[in-house]
């Protein structure tokens, strides 16, 4: 039978959630008007005032936010509340190399929390349950999101973070996990180890929630088949709250927008346009309820399609599709949100010319990147040692700005494959 | 006294010597003395030649990164031991070899010569010459 965290807004009727959603977005929009002159400007731009929004039909009057925004207004350019009043901060990368940090009250927090309650619960979770965290702790928001949504549900949580993979499979036999939390790559790889190792009779998982980067239907059959589990799809970005604003039911054909706390649109990304309904475009978030940090109109550059044709699970939340695609150039390698122009900025800073290639692969269920860059006159050594030391620094350089381990390969000169004269930036060879 | 080596760099991969040679051999350049120094992705090829610039020319307008290191040239007896003596000169004074290479000639059969790299190469040819070890000059490289 299905199970749901809080029933009643999980099932409310599409009546009472617009009800929620216009009531919330007006005394939204106010709260902003008030304390985030930034966007104040921007509305004043588009000449749009408070009184002018009166419910989710007027949102697209709203100027929308993008990741530029968020660097430009970096730190404290969108924060709607005193510092004072605000208990943490999460961050991902930005675009060029300054991260994009949102803020938190105890308020928000909790209402995160409660959103990663609602994916766990629709998991299969209760407070009988084992919860195995190895999304990584720290500024990144998977791990904080599900350990704060392992405690609401009364779950055992095991803060276990990302790597050390025989502590994991230890803590994974000796205390008995049944749901994993993780990037569906970390997943398949556990999974591997597992069956390496003859542990398939002694673990006790029986449902697993992975987000943060794209995976196939194939995957998710691979991985359900490999650890006997059901594999549920989590969706978030730090910018938005995290984890959590969307998540699978027992269905497994889409992903539930909580849509008391965020209003979704599906937008031209060209025109920006609003398009109707089951259409495909790029996914647009507003903020209902987030006190800090909220974001109206947020451009998301996920490309996917909602749906609000009834769940057999009983929620009444609209559903989006796994994102298809992106309307930018971002990566998402080992979970983490890569920008070519991160690694471009790095390249110049070290003295590199900006003739490179990344070339992305999945290599036994795990995301490799590589950096290709064409040697320089003036980098160029007689000494293998100089040339080697030079590579090491720009591995370390790349790890401090894009928080992964890529592989650096130096290669000659106009050796970087070139499509009518422009060179070809990035090679994803990931089947997913 | 130093002579000129030329270092290239050149991706690993079927055929990018031969494609190195070629361009050296088109411009009419005779190699004298050659090593490889090599990685897993790529290689620095170390070239002693007859006419320096004239390759440096045909590499850098062929597309390759290329570049010029004084080196020193220390002719060493053909026979047991030829080797160790002009080595413990060396580190008699002290002195780090980056790396060397070895290449003997047709003209000279009772010499061989090592190219060698170092730190500082005053230092080096000062301890040599004080135990009466002569370099090669260029043209001497040049035309064996």
């Amino acid at each position: 039978m299905e199970r749901y965290y809080q029933p009643e807004i999980e099932c409310a009727s599409r009546q009472q959630i617009l009800d929620w959603q216009n009531e919330r977005l007006v005394k939204q929009v106010r709260h902003v008007w008030d304390n985030v002159p930034y966007y104040r400007k921007k509305m004043e731009e588009k000449k749009v005032t408070p009184s002018d929004i009166k419910g989710v039909e007027d949102l697209y009057k709203l100027p929308f936010l993008t990741k530029d925004d968020l660097r430009e207004a970096y730190p404290y350019g969108l924060l709607a509340k005193p510092l004072r009043d605000c208990v943490r901060i999460q961050s991902t990368s930005g675009t060029t190399g300054r991260r994009v940090v949102a803020f938190y009250t105890q308020h928000d927090i909790d209402l995160w929390d409660e959103c990663c309650a609602r994916a766990i619960v629709a998991a299969g979770g209760t407070n009988e349950d084992v919860c195995h965290v190895c999304y990584g702790y720290g500024l990144f928001t998977g791990g904080p999101g599900l350990n704060g949504g392992s405690h609401k549900v009364g779950c055992l949580t095991l803060p276990m973070s990302s790597g050390n993979t025989d502590r994991q499979l230890q803590f994974m036999v000796d205390l008995g996990s049944t749901i994993l939390c993780c990037t569906p790559s970390y997943a398949a790889y556990l999974a591997e180890s597992i069956i390496e190792r003859g542990l398939r009779d002694k673990i006790k998982l029986k449902a697993g929630i992975f987000g943060a980067e794209a995976w196939s239907e194939e995957m998710r059959q691979d991985i359900q088949k490999k650890l006997g589990i059901k594999a549920y799809d989590i969706y978030g970005l730090t910018e938005i709250s995290g984890p959590g604003v969307s998540f699978e039911c027992s269905e497994q054909t889409g992903m539930h927008i909580n849509e008391d706390h965020f209003i979704a649109e599906i937008i031209d990304p060209d025109t920006g346009e609003v398009l109707p309904e089951g259409s495909k475009g790029e996914l647009v978030f507003t903020s209902i309820t987030k006190e800090a940090f909220p974001l109206l109109r947020y451009r998301t550059r996920d490309i996917c399609v909602l749906s609000r044709k009834p769940c057999s699970c009983g929620r009444t939340h609209v559903k989006m599709s796994k994102p298809m695609g992106r309307s930018d150039d971002m990566l998402i390698i080992k979970g983490v949100n890569v920008f070519p122009s991160q690694i471009e900025t790095v390249l110049m800073e070290q003295g590199y010319a900006a003739n490179y290639q990344i070339i992305v692969d999945r290599v036994n269920n795990s995301d490799t990147l590589e950096v290709q860059v064409e040697m320089t006159p003036e980098m160029f050594s007689d000494k293998l040692s100089q040339v080697a030391e030079m590579e090491k620094q720009l591995v370390g350089a790349l790890k401090s700005m894009l928080g992964i381990l890529s592989k650096v390969t130096l290669v000659a000169p106009k050796t970087i494959q070139r499509s009518e004269g422009k060179a070809v930036r990035i090679i994803d060879k990931r089947k997913i | 006294m130093t002579v000129k080596q030329i270092s290239i760099f050149v991706t690993n991969m079927t055929g990018g010597l031969a494609e190195v040679a070629g361009v050296l051999g088109n411009s009419g350049v005779d190699i004298r003395a050659l090593s490889i120094a090599d990685t897993k992705d790529f290689g620095i090829l170390r070239i002693i030649v007859d006419d320096p610039d004239k390759a440096l020319e045909a590499l850098s307008s062929s597309g390759y990164v290329a570049k010029v290191t004084d080196v020193l040239a220390v002719p060493i007896n053909d026979a047991p031991g030829g080797l160790a003596a002009v080595l413990s000169v060396l580190a008699d004074a002290n002195i780090f070899i980056e790396y060397l290479y070895a290449f003997a000639t047709r003209t000279n059969a009772q010499d061989a010569y090592v190219v060698l790299r170092v730190p500082e190469n005053e230092a080096a040819e000062k301890a040599l010459t004080e135990k009466g070890i002569k370099l090669l000059a260029p043209e001497e490289i040049y035309n064996i």
